[in-house]
C-alpha cells in the first residue's frame, strides 16, 4: 500500500450498520475506515471486498448515511493503543477512554484517546546501551500504582535490534522517547513508553506456551475445591438467565489471585458496568491492601452500545491482557457474555446474506472461538519469567439449552466447564454450579494435581474426587428414594443422600452476599473440606430415616454457622466444638 | 405532517412486498421517513440507488405510480411538559382531540447513555406486593418484565404498581393493547386523579402491527425528556412486548432476512436491549424505570422472545395461579430481580436478605413434598408442616392482593417460621434469631 495516498471511497449502499463502500485503491481486510457524516466521522471495519465494493461494518448508528457520503480508509486495522494508565480505566470496545467523554449521552463519532500521553511518570531503565533486544523485551520500567510497568520493545519490531540508547532514571511523559534501537540494518527507531497493536492478532513475542502448571484461587469453593481453574487456563460459565452468571464472575473479579483483571463487559447490561465502577473502587485487595480498581480494567461495550464495537471489545479486553502478560503478570480477563459475541457476528453474517450455519450463526463460528481462547495461556518470556493470561467466558445459551452452537463450540475450546443448573437457582442454592455436569480437565493435569498436593495438602486431589463421588452417589439415592419413596429404601440410602447435602450446603454453597462468607482462601478451604469428610466418613446406625436427616440437618446448621464466622474466630471454634461433640457422642 | 418546500416527490415503484416498497430515489439518508401513497414509512435499506422503505401501515392497495415524498429526517416527538396528561398514537399524534404538542424537536431512537456516566440504582419503589416487595424488590432504573400467560391479570397488576410507586411521571407504552385494556388503562388513571402525570402512546389491536415497532422509542424519547431535562423520576410501562418482537419478525422476514431461533430476526437481542437499556438513573437524580410485559405462549420461557429478553431485563415477575389458594401470586421460584441486592438489608431491616431466603427454601421443600404426595407416598412430619406452611405463605404474603408495608411482611415471616418450624430447621443466623424470632402462640 502506498503510505503517502490513503485509499478513498463513497458510500454506495446502507443495511443497518453494514456500508457498501466504492473505492478507489488498495484496500485490505480488516482495514479501517472512516465514513464522513457532517461533522462527524464514522469509525468502520472492512469486513469484505468484491471487486471494487468493500463491505464495512460501521462501529456506530448509521442514522442520515447517504449514498455518496465519503470514506477514507487509513491503511490499518483497529489497533489497540498500549502504555502505563491502563489500568483502573473504563473503555469502550473500540477503547475510547468512557470517563473523558462529554456529556451524559454517547456522542456518535467522538473518540477519545485510551491513555493520557502528556501524564508523567517515574522511569527506570533495565536495558543497557548495546543490549541486544527483541520484539516485548523489557527496556525500562514505570511505577503504575503498585504494579511494575515494564516498558518493552514494541511488539511490530521484528527481528534483533541493538539498545543505542536509554534515558536515566527520572520523569519522562508517556509520549517522550525513552529509547533509541538500531535494526539489523543499522536504521535507528525512537521508542516512547506507549505502542500499538491490531487487537485481532494475538502477540506471540514470547518463547514458549508451556501447559499450564498453576492453579489460580478464586475464594469460591465450587471453583477452587471442586473444580480449579489453572493460571493461564480457560474456562466458561453457561447458564440460564437468572441462575447467577454475573454475580459468580464478579466474586471471579474480586477474588481471583492476580495482578490484573481486565473485565470485558460485552453486549450485557449497564448497570453491571455501574455496579464495577461504582464498588471496586471501595473494595480492598486482600493480597495488596490497595483499591480494587487500581488492578482493574474495563473494557465495556454494553448491549445498547452499536453491535460491531462488541464485537471489537473482547479482542482489544484480550490484547490488553497479553500485554500485561508480557510484563511477567499474572492476568485475568472476564468476558460477559462471549454469547454476544457470537449474536454480533451472527447479525453481520445475516446482513451479508452469508449462508448459514446452525441457528444462523456464521459456519466458522467454532473456529472463531478457538482461536480466542487459544490466546489465554502461561507463557515463558524471553527473559525467563513467566506470565500468565486466564480467560473466563459466560455464555448465555438461547433458552437455557446447553445444545446451542455457542455453548457447543466453546465446550471444546475451554477446559473448564463450569455449568450454571436451573433447578438449583430455583432452590436458591447458589452458586449454581452444578457438581455433577462441571468439570475442570486441569484435575487430569499431572502437573496440577502434583501441585495442589504440595500447595494444599498431600492427597488434596483424593479427597476432591471421593467428595465428588459422595455427591453424585447422594443424587443417585435421591432420585431412588423419590421413585420408592421414604419407606421403600433402606436407611442407608438417606445417609447416603444427606452425606451429599452436607457436602452440597457447606462446600459448594457459598453466600456471595454475606461478608465473610463471600470469599474463602484455599488454607479455610482445606480445612472446612476435611472436616466435612470426616462426618461423612462416620459410621451410624440410624433406626429411621427421620433420625437421619434430623441428624445431618443439625450438622449442616453449625457447618453453616461456621461459613459464617472468621476462621479461627471465637465463634467458629465454638461451632467447632459443637460438631466435635456430636461425633464424639455419637461413635 | 405538512410538505415543506424542496421536498423530493416520485411516482415509480419498482418493487411491493406486504410491509415494504423499493424505488429508485437519489439523495436519501438512511432511517428517513417519508410518506407512500400517504401512509408514513421509513428507509430501512439503501443499495446503489434503490432504496427500499418500510410501509408502516401495510402496503395494502398501493399502486406502483403512488406519490413518494421524502422528509429528509427520522420520526420525530415534539417534546415539552405539555406532554402530561396526553394520549398519542405511534406516530406522537394526539388522539384525545387535543391540540399538536408545541416544544422542542427530538428524534426518538436517539443515543445510549454513557455507563460511566450512571449512577447505581439505589432506590427501592414499594408497590405493597409482598411478592414483589420481599422477594424482588424494584429499584429506580431497573428494567423488569412481567412473564405471563395471556389469561394473567398482567396489565391490571402493572397499572396497580404504577399507581402506588412514588414517581413523577408514568408513561403508557401499549403495543397491540386491545381497545378494552385501553380503556381500562385510561379509567384506572382517570379515577386514580393521575391523569396529568400521565403520557400514554397507544397503538391498539385495531391498527397496523408495524406502526408498533414506533412506541417503544416514543415513550422513550418522551421519558428521557422528563427524566434528563426536568430531573423527574419517570415510569415506563411497555405492554406487550411480545408483539413488539413479532412486529420485528413480520419486517424482517419481508426483508429476505434469514431468521434465527423461533423465525425471530437475529438481531432480536439487540433490538430489544436498545429499548430496555434507557432505563438509568441519572446523577443529576432523574431516572428512568421501564416496567414491561412478555406474554408467554403456555409458559414457555425458552421461547426467543422471552429469553432474550430474560438476558437484557434485571430480572422477571412470573404471575401464576396458585391452585392450592386459588390466587394470582407472584411466583417465588421463577421470579427474580437483580437490583433487589442493592436495597435489600440497605435500604430494608437487616433481617431482609436471609429471610426472604429461607422462606423460598422451605417454599421449596414443600413442593418436593407436594410432589411425594402426588407420587403417592408417606409425607414425613416436616413435610406436612412444610406443606401448611406454603399454604399460609401464599395467601399472607406471595398473592398479588397483599398491600402491606416491608417491615409487615418480614413480621408475617417470621410469624410463620415459628409457626411451622424449628430455629435450626430454618437455618437463619443466629444473631437474626436471637433478635427477630416469634414463637408460635399457644
Amino acid at each position: 500500500m502506498n503510505p503517502n495516498r490513503k485509499t478513498a471511497g463513497k458510500v454506495t449502499g446502507v443495511i443497518s450498520n453494514l456500508v457498501t463502500v466504492e473505492v478507489d485503491g488498495p484496500v485490505s481486510q480488516n482495514e479501517i475506515c472512516y465514513i464522513q457524516l457532517g461533522d462527524a466521522r464514522l469509525m468502520a471495519e472492512v469486513i469484505k471486498v468484491t471487486g471494487r465494493k468493500a463491505s464495512v461494518q460501521v462501529y456506530e448508528s448509521t442514522r442520515g448515511l447517504r449514498g455518496g457520503d465519503k470514506v477514507e480508509f487509513q491503511g490499518h486495522m483497529l489497533e489497540a493503543t498500549l502504555g502505563p494508565g491502563l489500568l483502573s480505566s473504563n473503555f469502550d470496545g473500540l477503547q475510547n477512554n468512557l470517563a473523558t467523554m462529554e456529556g451524559v449521552f454517547l456522542k456518535r463519532g467522538e473518540y477519545t484517546a485510551p491513555i493520557d500521553v502528556n501524564k508523567e511518570w517515574d522511569f527506570t531503565p533495565i536495558a543497557k546501551t548495546g543490549d541486544e533486544v527483541r520484539a516485548a523485551d523489557w527496556l525500562g520500567e514505570v511505577k503504575e500504582g503498585w504494579l511494575p510497568h515494564k516498558i518493552m520493545v514494541p511488539f511490530s519490531f521484528e527481528g534483533t535490534y541493538r539498545v543505542k540508547s536509554v534515558v536515566p532514571a527520572g520523569t519522562y511523559r508517556a509520549k517522550d522517547t525513552v529509547a533509541v534501537l538500531t535494526d539489523e540494518s543499522g536504521e535507528e527507531h525512537s521508542v516512547s513508553m506507549i505502542q500499538k497493536w491490531p487487537v485481532k492478532v494475538a502477540i506471540n513475542a514470547y518463547k514458549e506456551k508451556p501447559r499450564p502448571w498453576r492453579v489460580m484461587e478464586t475464594g469460591v469453593r465450587c471453583i477452587d475445591t471442586f473444580n480449579p481453574i489453572a493460571e493461564g487456563g480457560t474456562g466458561f460459565i453457561p447458564g440460564p438467565f437468572g441462575c447467577g452468571k454475573t454475580v459468580l464472575q464478579h466474586a471471579i473479579a474480586k477474588q481471583g489471585e492476580a495482578d490484573v483483571i481486565v473485565m470485558a463487559a460485552c453486549g450485557e447490561r449497564a448497570n453491571e458496568v455501574v455496579e464495577i465502577f461504582t464498588e471496586f473502587p471501595e473494595l480492598v485487595d486482600p493480597r495488596t491492601g490497595r483499591s480494587l480498581m487500581e488492578r482493574t480494567t474495563i473494557v465495556c461495550n454494553t448491549s445498547n452500545m452499536p453491535v460491531a464495537a462488541r464485537e471489537a471489545s473482547v479482542y482489544t479486553a484480550m490484547t490488553i491482557c497479553e500485554y500485561y502478560r508480557s510484563m511477567g503478570l499474572k492476568v485475568l480477563l472476564l468476558a460477559d457474555s462471549t454469547s454476544r459475541w457470537a449474536q454480533a457476528l451472527r447479525e453481520m453474517s445475516n446482513r451479508m446474506e452469508e449462508l448459514p450455519g446452525a441457528d444462523a450463526f456464521p459456519v466458522d463460528l467454532s473456529s472463531t472461538i478457538s482461536n480466542f481462547y487459544a490466546r489465554a495461556g502461561a507463557v515463558t518470556l524471553n527473559n525467563g519469567q513467566t506470565g500468565s493470561v486466564t480467560f473466563i467466558g459466560t455464555v448465555s445459551p438461547a433458552g437455557g439449552n446447553l445444545k446451542e452452537p455457542v455453548t457447543e463450540s466453546t465446550k471444546k475450546a475451554a477446559r473448564c466447564f463450569y455449568a450454571l443448573s436451573q433447578n438449583r437457582a430455583d432452590k436458591k442454592r447458589y452458586p449454581a454450579v452444578d457438581p455433577i455436569d462441571s468439570y475442570s480437565k486441569y484435575l487430569e493435569y499431572p502437573e496440577i494435581v502434583s501441585f495442589l498436593n504440595e500447595k494444599v495438602a498431600p492427597g488434596w486431589v483424593d479427597m476432591v474426587m471421593k467428595a465428588k463421588t459422595l455427591v453424585l452417589r447422594g443424587k443417585e439415592a435421591f432420585e431412588q428414594i423419590n421413585i420408592l419413596g421414604d419407606d421403600g429404601v433402606p436407611v442407608s440410602y438417606h445417609e447416603r443422600y444427606w452425606k451429599s447435602e452436607l457436602i452440597d450446603f457447606i462446600i459448594l454453597q457459598q453466600d456471595a452476599f454475606d461478608r465473610i462468607d463471600a470469599s474463602s482462601p484455599l488454607e479455610r478451604q482445606k480445612f472446612m473440606l476435611t472436616k466435612v469428610l470426616e462426618v461423612c466418613d462416620m459410621e451410624h446406625d440410624f433406626e429411621t430415616f427421620e433420625e437421619c436427616s434430623a441428624w445431618y440437618k443439625e450438622v449442616i446448621n453449625i457447618f453453616r454457622q461456621m461459613n459464617y464466622s472468621e476462621f479461627r474466630s471465637e465463634d467458629f471454634n465454638k461451632y467447632l466444638e459443637q460438631i466435635n461433640k456430636l461425633m464424639s457422642h455419637d461413635k | 405532517m405538512t410538505n415543506r418546500a424542496f421536498q423530493r416527490i416520485y411516482t415509480q415503484l419498482e418493487a411491493i412486498t406486504k410491509a415494504t416498497v423499493s424505488l429508485k430515489a437519489q439523495g436519501v439518508s438512511n432511517d428517513e421517513l417519508a410518506t407512500v401513497d400517504g401512509r408514513l414509512a421509513q428507509v430501512v435499506k439503501m443499495k446503489e440507488d434503490t432504496v427500499t422503505l418500510q410501509v408502516f401501515e401495510g402496503t395494502e392497495g398501493i399502486p406502483t405510480n403512488a406519490e413518494v415524498t421524502f422528509f429528509g429526517e427520522p420520526p420525530a416527538l415534539n417534546v415539552s411538559e405539555d406532554l402530561a396528561g396526553r394520549f398519542f398514537n405511534a406516530y406522537g399524534r394526539p388522539i384525545d382531540g387535543g391540540p399538536e404538542v408545541e416544544g422542542e424537536r427530538r428524534y426518538i431512537g436517539g443515543p445510549s447513555v454513557n455507563p460511566y456516566k450512571r449512577k447505581q440504582p439505589s432506590q427501592l419503589i414499594p408497590t405493597g406486593i409482598a411478592g414483589i416487595d420481599l422477594n424482588n424488590t424494584l429499584v429506580s432504573g431497573q428494567k423488569i418484565p412481567f412473564f405471563a400467560d395471556p389469561d394473567q391479570p398482567y396489565n391490571q397488576v402493572m397499572a396497580m404498581v404504577a399507581l402506588r410507586a412514588d414517581v413523577d411521571k408514568i408513561i403508557l407504552g401499549g403495543m397491540g393493547l386491545s381497545n378494552d385494556d385501553y380503556l381500562y388503562f385510561k379509567n384506572m388513571f382517570e379515577s386514580a386523579g393521575a391523569l396529568n402525570k400521565i403520557i400514554s402512546f397507544v397503538n391498539t389491536t385495531e391498527q397496523p402491527p408495524v406502526e408498533r415497532l414506533l412506541i417503544p422509542d416514543m415513550a422513550l424519547t418522551a421519558a428521557e425528556y422528563f427524566a434528563v431535562d426536568k430531573n423527574e423520576k419517570v415510569l415506563v410501562l411497555l405492554t406487550d412486548m411480545t408483539l413488539y418482537a413479532d412486529a420485528l419478525s413480520i419486517v424482517s422476514n419481508r426483508m429476505d432476512q434469514i431468521p434465527s431461533k423461533d423465525s425471530m430476526p437475529g438481531s432480536l437481542y439487540s433490538d430489544l436491549a436498545k429499548i430496555y437499556e434507557k432505563a438509568v438513573q441519572l446523577p443529576s437524580g432523574g431516572s428512568i424505570t421501564i416496567i414491561a410485559v412478555t406474554t408467554l405462549n403456555d409458559g414457555d420461557i425458552t421461547h426467543a422472545i422471552p429469553d432474550n429478553t430474560g438476558y437484557i431485563t434485571e430480572g422477571q415477575l412470573f404471575l401464576r395461579l396458585d391452585s392450592d389458594t386459588g390466587k394470582v401470586i407472584v411466583d417465588p421460584f421463577r421470579s427474580l430481580s437483580r437490583l433487589k441486592q442493592l436495597v435489600i438489608g440497605k435500604k430494608t431491616r437487616e433481617d431482609h436478605n436471609q429471610v426472604m431466603n429461607t422462606a423460598v427454601r422451605l417454599y421449596a421443600d414443600a413442593a418436593n413434598a407436594r410432589t411425594k404426595l402426588e407420587n403417592g407416598f408417606d409425607l414425613s412430619d416436616y413435610d406436612n408442616r412444610c406443606l401448611a406452611f406454603a399454604k399460609d405463605y401464599s395467601t399472607s404474603l406471595l398473592a398479588i392482593d397483599v398491600n402491606i408495608s416491608i417491615d409487615q411482611m418480614l413480621d408475617t415471616a417470621w410469624e410463620l417460621f415459628g409457626k411451622y418450624f424449628t430455629k435450626a430447621e430454618t437455618g437463619l443466623k443466629e444473631s437474626l434469631i436471637q433478635k427477630y424470632w416469634k414463637e408460635k402462640e399457644a
